[in-house]
């Protein structure tokens, strides 16, 4: 079982990614990644497209396979073994940036079906659980309405409220907002604010810098498959260190 | 009458006949040339058609033979058991009705409202046979009625009529050494009730088969994935009256000497794995047109490999390929008609055969096959009927 490959770590790391390596064919994606997550921190990790972000946060729940290094989630080695793989993801949430939610179920049933699947909760708990989350992400009164019919944001609190279902440790946030209109992308932006007060470890890769300087802990600036910089948002936007973060943040903050 | 609210602009009224019949028909002198022209030909064809249906035709084998084309040569004495499957049918159907509703309703009606006038013909028929079929609207009555108890639920059902395909089957071949239900050899099938047979096991066996078919072709399992794709393409490669007579005529020849496999058997094979093959690439278009994003969300959110197909990729993909699925059951059953070239007595052998059976009506080819391609359009246009509300049904949530 999972318990056997649980490896010494302090008690306060929750990721810990070692020289984590990654290539698409012969496209260095990752070139040797190493980044330690505490517990309850909210970090965010930005930089230009293509620099790598979303395939790292894509290796924490395997969705990509690393070829080097090692990923250790809440104490489970990511390796071959499909067990450890299907443990991992029982601990991880994701949310995705064009949502994922499965068209041909009900927002109630997109919610409740992995927690009677893959935890074999009985349907009546996993009901109570969904609607209570629901109300959490400020929809209550759409469960029984299929996806197709709600509006982007909508359809977004619903992805985050399956993903909490599952009653991850951590939640990866993959561009959330990058497919939503403007005026949708503070009702998720609430929410993921109030999902990072309540003490929720999350990784968010998001251009969103007004969300990143007030919920993160901590901030990556991730370029060319590795992280160049990392601090405290405060000294991240008031003092960059490295060339290309004042570049990227000259682009991304005047625009 | 006058209204106030001059304000409210309302959609204009839609024009009286007339004027309708002036902008769509008369709009031009060569409009109005060709639709006489249309309406003149259509008057001739008609009435052509219409004074030949009901006067010139001779229907005598159609209506002196309405057994054979039923049920072929099936014994008389064991016709009970096909008068128990439409029994089956029929509460079945009014099950459904109440059940499920919709589409079902119109199937459950039609059926019975079909046989309830089969029950009235003026033709010399038994009063017990008669008696039958006027059981039937009573027994969709009575499972409409049950329909309202508990058992009323949509998985009871679908059980149900899974149970009464098993049961179809047993009752027709029946069970050597009982004696009130002897053995039928399926040499004596025939007629509308094989067509059925081996249309319906060829839908029922094919769509699973043709499911891990196509499955099998996406597989990451080298060996899996070679044997299903040639097995498709080498089935898809073959005309189906040659993997028929295959079965029929070459297959008995390797099986060592005393090992015989009924001939509808072996036709029902043969069709059910041509039928599978053409599935598997149905099913493959939609496996394909799933997102990949869907098998993202399903695996993240904890599902295993199972689950992720089982409840995410095929109810979605089968739903993007009903239409084709659909096409291809139709096909399919008219594809039984091949079995006549094995010697199977289906629904056209019978037909020749009745015109066969008597010198007077020799010439009356016209006639029975016409009855024929009826019988057959009924059935075909009652399939892609049920397609499209099944499309109309499912189309809920649509992305």
């Amino acid at each position: 079982m999972a318990e056997a490959n649980r490896t010494h770590l302090s008690a306060d790391d929750i990721i810990i990614c070692r020289d984590v390596h990654k290539w698409f064919d012969d496209f260095h994606v990752l070139q040797g990644v190493s980044l330690t997550i505490k517990r309850q921190e909210v970090v965010v990790i930005c930089g230009p497209s293509g620099s790598g972000k979303s395939t790292l946060i894509r290796t924490i729940n395997r969705l990509e396979e690393h070829q080097r290094g090692d990923i250790i989630v809440d104490g489970i080695e990511l390796s071959h073994d499909i067990r450890n793989i299907e443990a991992v993801r029982r601990e991880v949430g994701m949310v995705f940036q064009q949502f994922n939610l499965f068209p041909h179920l009900t927002v109630l049933q997109n919610v409740t079906l992995a927690p009677i699947w893959a935890r074999k909760w009985p349907k009546e708990k996993a009901e109570e659980t969904a609607i209570q989350l629901l109300e959490r992400v400020g929809i209550p009164e759409q469960a029984h309405k299929y996806p197709g019919q709600l509006s982007g944001g909508q359809q977004q609190r619903v992805a985050i409220a399956r993903a909490l279902a599952m009653q991850p440790k951590i939640m990866l946030f993959d561009e959330p907002t990058s497919a939503l209109d403007p005026e949708m992308i503070k009702e998720v932006l609430d929410v993921m604010r109030e999902l990072a007060r309540s003490g929720m470890t999350m990784i968010v890769v998001t251009h969103e810098m007004g969300f990143a300087r007030e919920a993160a802990h901590r901030i990556v600036f991730f370029d060319a498959g590795n992280i160049v910089e990392q601090n405290t948002p405060e000294e991240f936007f008031a003092n960059p260190k490295e060339e290309r973060t004042k570049l990227f943040l000259s682009q991304i903050l005047t625009h | 009458m006058s209204t106030n609210s001059a304000a409210v602009i309302r959609p204009p009224s839609p024009p009286g006949l007339v004027r309708w019949l002036k902008k769509n028909l008369f709009s031009t002198w060569y409009d109005a040339l060709l639709t006489i022209l249309a309406i003149a030909l259509l008057y001739f064809v008609l009435k052509g058609a219409l004074s030949w249906v009901l006067f010139t035709a001779n229907w005598a084998p159609v209506i002196n033979s309405p057994k054979l084309f039923a049920v072929g040569q099936y014994p008389p004495k064991q016709l009970w058991r096909v008068g128990t499957i439409l029994f089956m049918v029929s509460f079945l159907f009014g099950l459904s009705w109440r059940v499920w509703g919709g589409t079902v309703r119109t199937f459950a009606l039609t059926l019975a409202v079909a046989l309830g006038i089969v029950a009235l013909l003026p033709i010399s028929m038994e009063l017990k046979l008669r008696l039958g079929f006027l059981a039937n609207p009573i027994l969709t009555f009575i499972g409409y009625q049950v329909g309202r108890t508990p058992i009323g639920k949509s998985r009871w059902v679908a059980l149900g009529w899974l149970l009464s395909f098993v049961l179809t089957i047993l009752l027709l071949v029946g069970i050597e050494g009982v004696s009130w239900l002897p053995k039928v050899e399926t040499g004596l099938w025939g007629g509308l009730l094989l067509t059925f047979l081996l249309a319906l096991v060829g839908i029922v066996a094919s769509f699973p088969i043709g499911v891990l078919l196509a499955l099998g072709r996406q597989s990451k399992l080298p060996v899996l994935k070679g044997f299903c794709v040639l097995f498709i393409e080498i089935v898809r490669g073959v005309p189906l009256v040659t993997i028929l007579f295959m079965a029929s005529i070459i297959l008995p020849l390797f099986l060592p000497g005393g090992v015989r496999i009924d001939r509808v058997l072996r036709a029902m094979v043969g069709m059910t794995l041509f039928a599978a093959a053409y599935m598997a690439e149905n099913i493959r278009g939609g496996l394909q047109a799933i997102p990949r994003g869907q098998i993202e969300a399903a695996k993240a959110v904890g599902l295993n490999n199972f689950q992720t197909m089982g409840l995410i990729v095929l109810p979605q993909a089968l739903r993007l390929v009903i239409p084709t699925i659909v096409g291809q059951f139709i096909a399919l059953f008219m594809d039984t008609t091949l079995a006549a070239i094995v010697g199977l007595l289906e629904l056209l052998a019978i037909g020749r055969a009745v015109l066969e059976s008597n010198v007077e009506w020799k010439l009356l080819n016209m006639e029975v096959y016409l009855f024929i391609a009826v019988i057959f359009w009924v059935f075909n246009y009652a399939m892609s009927y049920a397609s499209r509300r099944l499309e109309v049904a499912l189309g809920v949530g649509e992305r």
